[in-house]
């Protein structure tokens, strides 16, 4: 790691905390001893060439890909505990992916009641109401009764948003949330992003919108061939010949040149 | 042509010799396509979930034991459940059991493969997303994965059912009096006019093969259009 992240105030609790994470696919090393702490309230943006490992490392956050060796720790449970209930946990922690995934036979409502009841045992009202308050919150209240199919890709990604955030999640995850969008959509995705961190939710955000890191995030994590080369505050990364990596070097010019 | 051949044995079509006998003609036809489209249906869409969930020894055996079924003869299995169970379990089936079993056994086999190839076909994000929401693998199959899977295999499955209604004119190699052995019966009863009764017996499969066809669309659309 060429520059160690300012650290934030200690007495701000951990939420994320991965220690010494590898993992392979046979004799393909994926995950390269990653070590990465989220703070409460913390924005991370991690970013890296394709097939660097991006999203098998935010998987191993809500424990959607097993791993080797290492520690994963959400909100003070470790995720190799045998105790601990995985499903339950993955409810805590919101997901977003790059092609949405909304479930394409519900409606907008009905993608983010389903895991409120079956997971939470939330009555239906109770859901609705919840609902109600995040689909207010990202725009689309008046679709909620549409299908995904009847919403553009941003509107799409926005119910995403929306159906994660009613499951009351400690940390939300970002899988590359505006790359499968149309341009002109990508704004209104990241301004709901920049809203969510400026009210203070944990995020990390595997994303190549530089001008959203520069703007949102506390952190910015730079990836290759399954190793975590850079770990800086925004500010530093982003500089001016700022701290980086030579390949964190390389790959921010080769993004920013047109 | 001579259609009254037809009219005078219209009702031995229909029901066999019932009520004075058992059951028989176009009406137990109904009822062997109907109990081996039930049982396959349910065999087929346990077994293909197992395909998608089971993984190693397990799987192999599924597989193997799957593909034994295709591979039979439908005649084949009819006899062997009908003259071997009883010589290999002491287990006495009566025909019209052997040859729902047979069908049952067959047509779940294929329908497994349908299944199963309907569940691969739905992109992993799906499970992904369930996941992360915190839905366990069998709330995920039957609040996610279902509801958009059997309704996009529903034509392959009225293809098989219609399949089914025509194999089970093979009960007839162990004399069970379903239509197509009643047919035999009256032509060889006769003697004459086979061409009548053989072209009469044909648009009754027809029927039941475009009412079975009918009835399982109206199904399909109800179940799409049901509220999650
Ligand atoms: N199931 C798998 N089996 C084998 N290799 C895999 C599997 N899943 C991912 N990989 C490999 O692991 C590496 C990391 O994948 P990952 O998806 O985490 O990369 P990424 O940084 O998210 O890339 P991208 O920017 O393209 O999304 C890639 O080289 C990929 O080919
Ligand atoms: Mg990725």
């Amino acid at each position: 790691m060429t520059a160690p992240a300012d650290e934030p105030p200690a007495d701000v609790p951990v939420v994320i905390d991965i220690q010494g994470v590898s993992k392979w696919y046979g004799a393909f090393q994926v995950l390269n001893d990653c070590a990465l702490s989220v703070r409460r309230g913390e924005v991370l943006v991690i970013c890296g060439p394709s097939g660097s490992g991006k999203s098998t490392l935010l998987k191993t956050v809500n424990g959607l890909e097993a791993f080797q060796q290492g520690a994963v720790t959400v909100d003070g449970v470790r995720l190799d505990d045998p105790k601990v209930d995985l499903t339950r946990l993955r409810s805590r922690v919101g997901m977003v992916f790059q092609h949405f995934e909304l479930f394409p036979h519900l409606t907008v409502m009905q993608n983010l009641t389903l895991a409120q009841v079956k997971v939470l045992g939330r009555s239906q009202a109770e859901a609705q109401a919840r609902g109600l308050i995040y689909l207010e919150r990202v725009g689309l209240i008046d679709h909620r009764d549409k299908r995904p199919a009847q919403l553009s890709g941003g509107q799409q990604q926005r119910v995403a948003i929306a159906r994660a955030l009613c499951m009351d999640p400690v940390v939300m995850l970002f899988d590359e949330p505006t790359s499968s969008l149309d341009p002109e959509m990508v704004a209104e995705v990241l301004d709901v992003m920049a809203g969510l961190a400026a009210d203070g939710m944990t995020m990390i955000c595997v994303t190549h919108e530089m001008g959203f890191a520069r703007r949102v995030a506390d952190r910015v994590v730079f990836m290759d061939e399954g190793r975590i080369l850079d770990d800086a505050p925004a500010k530093a990364f982003f500089a001016e010949g700022g701290v980086r990596s030579p390949r964190a070097d390389a790959f921010l010019n080769r993004l920013l040149r047109y | 042509m001579n259609p009254s051949v037809i009219t005078d044995n219209l009702i031995y079509f229909l029901v066999g010799p019932w009520p004075q006998g058992p059951l028989g003609g176009a009406a137990l036809t109904v009822i062997l396509t109907v109990l081996s489209a039930a049982l396959s249906g349910v065999l087929g869409l346990v077994f293909g979930v197992l395909l998608s969930v089971l993984r190693g020894p397990w799987l192999a055996v599924l597989r193997l034991g799957l593909g034994l079924f295709r591979a039979i003869p439908v005649l084949m299995l009819i006899f062997w459940i009908y003259f071997l169970a009883p010589i290999a379990f002491g287990l006495d089936v009566p025909g019209v059991g052997s040859v729902v079993a047979a069908l049952s056994l067959i047509g779940g086999a294929y329908l497994a493969h349908t299944v199963h190839a309907g569940i691969e076909a739905l992109p992993r994000g799906q499970w992904a997303a369930a996941s992360a929401l915190g839905l366990s693998r069998r709330q995920t199959l039957w609040l996610v994965v279902a509801p958009q899977v059997l309704p996009r295999m529903a034509p392959s499955v009225v293809n098989q059912w219609i399949a089914l209604t025509k194999d089970t004119s093979l009960a007839y190699v162990i004399g069970v009096a379903e239509l197509s052995f009643v047919a035999t019966q009256v032509s060889n009863r006769v003697m004459v006019y086979p061409a009548e009764i053989y072209l009469f017996v044909a648009v009754l499969y027809f029927i039941l093969c475009a009412g079975f066809e009918l009835a399982a669309g109206r199904l399909a659309r109800r179940y799409r259009s049901l509220p999650a």
